[in-house]
């Protein structure tokens, strides 16, 4: 019996890990960087709250989310929750919408600004983390004037220029073999440069939008703090009333000869 | 006083038992019952699909009670779910992991089946029973994938419903049909829902009730593969045999008890499994005009899906799809081995089935990869084995498996 449940808690610890390795898939490029944010840390969820409040939510709602829910959640004193976090002219019982008319937006950026309710669970903490910091002076773009490692071409400008400052990127030439066997050269990306600066260093930058996707992780799944602090009670107590039953199911089964 | 109401609690159980046979049932169906004593590890998978199934129900009961189906309402009725009912995110996770775990003992109480012959006479009617329930699930899990209306629900139906369009002269008409539109939107998920929540699961339970009466009828089959009706003891019952309560009752109890505690770890701490149990795209609202990366469907459904990428020919790979699972409720007849047990074959026998195992889980594997390059290539070659195996075994078992057996089970009293 204790082989086989080794080999059943085998099969189980490969699986997980056949999950976590298929969710890690999609080829790491040199410049993308773990966002090693932690959801149970507080400070960091109410920075990243006033961040997002002060630099994404003109643009960007959060439309499954409440006023009143982050500040439950996020341990923010009413009066703070009215002065710093709802917006002029919403109550705290509404849902987090953009300042910004979807109609003007769509015009000016070509599209609305996405709903960033999910955004971390569809495309990753990672994702929003590297999407955030990878910004870079770029002539070719000319509505924005920059470009983005981790979403080439995006329509968004560098909200956060002012902060982080504007980034010139290096390139160096890395040849390609092409399916028909032939080597082209093509631009492949190498470091960043500091350009215009901004009023916060590199390391303060990284912990300024580390912040906001910790924030943006908790919006995606309010609940996950709540209920990782809830699964322990469970997986224990099912771990003691396993044993109970086993020793009861020793017991009788003692007869059987 | 006390003689009194000891008097009326026995006079209500025999006013009862004349009036509804609780008594007898319960000795039928449980102290009355004997099953083999050698079951192991194997055999507590039966009783756990029951018990995920009674789960699905329940958490079903009250997801429809929030839930609202319709393009425009699935989505954010789900997220209001997870969000702002209270528990709600653990009815949700509950339900949507519960279709994982379901899958997964369903595998393995199928892949029991092929260990120990249970498929083989007298139990071909239980067996092909339990591969109708088989199927009501697959289409019952795919309905549920499609409700929430994620992104990956929609492309993912729209993979599913056109392999219908496939089949010769009634493909497209069917296609629409399924939909109810000519593409998929407020009427496809209306008519899932309905499916999904009423036709599906009372189809379900009739089919788990018949497999349940089905069972006690021929009785439990066991690792030895042998019949012990046929030694019976003094008594009447087989020597072998232990009344299914409190034995058995018992020992699933412990089952039940492991089960949850893995169940309750995904759940509870990684409720997305990594994006396999629940995809990264459908946390995206349908959008027709953006396909996510990589279509795959749910891991469960992926062998299958390996199967229809493999073949160049999409209508020749929708047959081989269909006929891979189609197959399953051969197996009865495919297998004509004299042994029903793997445990008295020969060593081909025994290479065969671990091959097919291996197979199964590599075709599982390759379908959730990308279909290019090495991938098509293996997905090919172990197509070819998935069905080579129930050739082989059609010839191997005349031969590799009609050796002697013991006349009593295998088991070490602890």
């Amino acid at each position: 019996m204790p082989t086989k449940f080794a080999i059943v808690l085998g099969a189980f610890a490969l699986l997980s890990g056949a999950g976590a390795a298929s969710a890690n898939e999609g080829g790491h490029a040199g410049w993308q960087r773990p966002a090693d944010n932690e959801i149970s840390n507080l400070p960091s969820l109410q920075r990243g709250a006033r961040n997002f409040m002060s630099y994404c939510s003109g643009c960007h709602s959060l439309k499954y989310v409440r006023y009143s829910r982050v500040a439950e959640d996020l341990k923010i004193s009413d009066s703070l929750r009215d002065t710093y976090l709802v917006k002029p002219g919403d109550k705290f019982s509404d849902y987090i919408k953009a300042s910004m008319p979807a109609n003007d937006a769509t015009e000016w950026f070509g599209k609305p600004p996405p709903d960033l309710s999910l955004v971390a669970r569809s495309r990753g903490s990672d994702w929003v983390f590297n999407f955030l910091t990878t910004f870079y002076a770029d002539p070719n773009s000319r509505q924005t004037g920059v470009n983005n490692l981790q979403l080439p071409g995006t329509a968004m400008p560098h909200v956060l220029a002012s902060v982080q400052g504007v980034k010139n990127a290096v390139w160096k030439a890395e040849e390609h073999k092409g399916e028909d066997g032939k080597a082209t050269v093509v631009p492949a990306f190498e470091k960043f440069e500091p350009g215009v600066v901004g009023s916060l260093t590199d390391e303060q930058y990284d912990e300024f939008a580390r912040d906001i996707v910790n924030f943006l992780q908790y919006a995606s799944d309010p609940t996950q703090v709540e209920r990782q602090g809830m699964g322990i009670w469970v997986v224990l107590f099912l771990l003691m009333f396993t044993g109970i039953a086993y020793m009861l199911k020793k017991e009788y089964w003692k007869d059987v000869r | 006083m006390s003689a009194t109401m000891d008097k009326s609690a026995g006079g209500f159980r025999a006013w009862l038992n004349k009036r509804l046979p609780v008594d007898q049932f319960m000795a039928d169906q449980l102290t009355g019952y004997y099953a083999p004593k050698n079951f192991n590890v194997w055999y507590f998978f039966g009783s756990l699909a029951l018990l995920v199934f009674v789960m699905q129900i329940v958490t079903g009961i009250f997801i429809t009670m929030h839930f609202k189906p319709g393009e425009a309402t699935a989505f954010n009725s789900v997220e209001y779910l997870r969000r702002e009912v209270p528990y709600g995110w653990l009815l949700q996770y509950m339900h949507a992991v519960g279709a994982s775990f379901f899958f997964i003992v369903v595998y393995l109480h199928m892949a029991r089946a092929f260990l120990y012959g249970s498929y083989k006479g007298p139990r071909e009617l239980l067996w092909v029973f339990g591969m109708l329930i088989y199927l009501a699930l697959m289409a019952e899990a795919f309905m549920g994938y499609v409700l929430p209306y994620g992104n990956m629900s929609y492309w993912g139906a729209q993979v599913i419903i056109n392999l219908f369009g496939t089949i010769p002269g009634i493909g497209p008409d069917l296609v629409e049909w399924i939909r109810g539109d000519y593409g998929i939107g407020d009427a496809t998920l209306t008519r899932f829902f309905s499916l999904h929540v009423i036709a599906l699961p009372f189809i379900l339970a009739l089919l788990i009730l018949l497999h349940l009466v089905a069972l006690r009828q021929v009785g439990s089959n066991n690792p030895d593969g042998i019949e012990i009706k046929e030694n019976p003891g003094a008594d009447g019952h087989p020597k072998d045999g232990i009344p299914f309560h409190p034995y058995y009752t018992l020992k699933d109890i412990v089952g039940v008890g492991l089960f949850l505690t893995f169940f309750a770890i995904v759940v509870f701490f990684i409720p997305t499994f990594g994006g396999l149990f629940m995809e990264a795209p459908n946390f995206e609202p349908a959008n027709p005009s953006s396909t996510p990366e990589h279509i795959a469907p749910v891991w469960y459904f992926t062998p299958y899906y390996a199967i229809l990428r493999a073949v160049p020919d999409q209508k020749l790979g929708a047959l081989l799809m269909a006929l891979s699972v189609a197959v399953f409720l051969f197996m009865p007849w495919i297998d004509r081995a004299k042994n029903k047990s793997v445990r008295y074959r020969g060593i081909t026998s025994k290479i065969l089935l671990g091959v097919f195992f291996v197979t199964f889980l590599m075709l599982m594997w390759l379908g959730l990869k990308p279909a290019d390059g090495i991938y098509v290539l293996l997905a090919r070659i172990f197509t070819v084995l998935y069905f080579g195996f129930f050739i082989a075994l059609f010839f191997v078992s005349k031969w590799d498996g009609n050796g002697p057996v013991p006349d009593r089970v295998t088991y070490n009293a602890h």
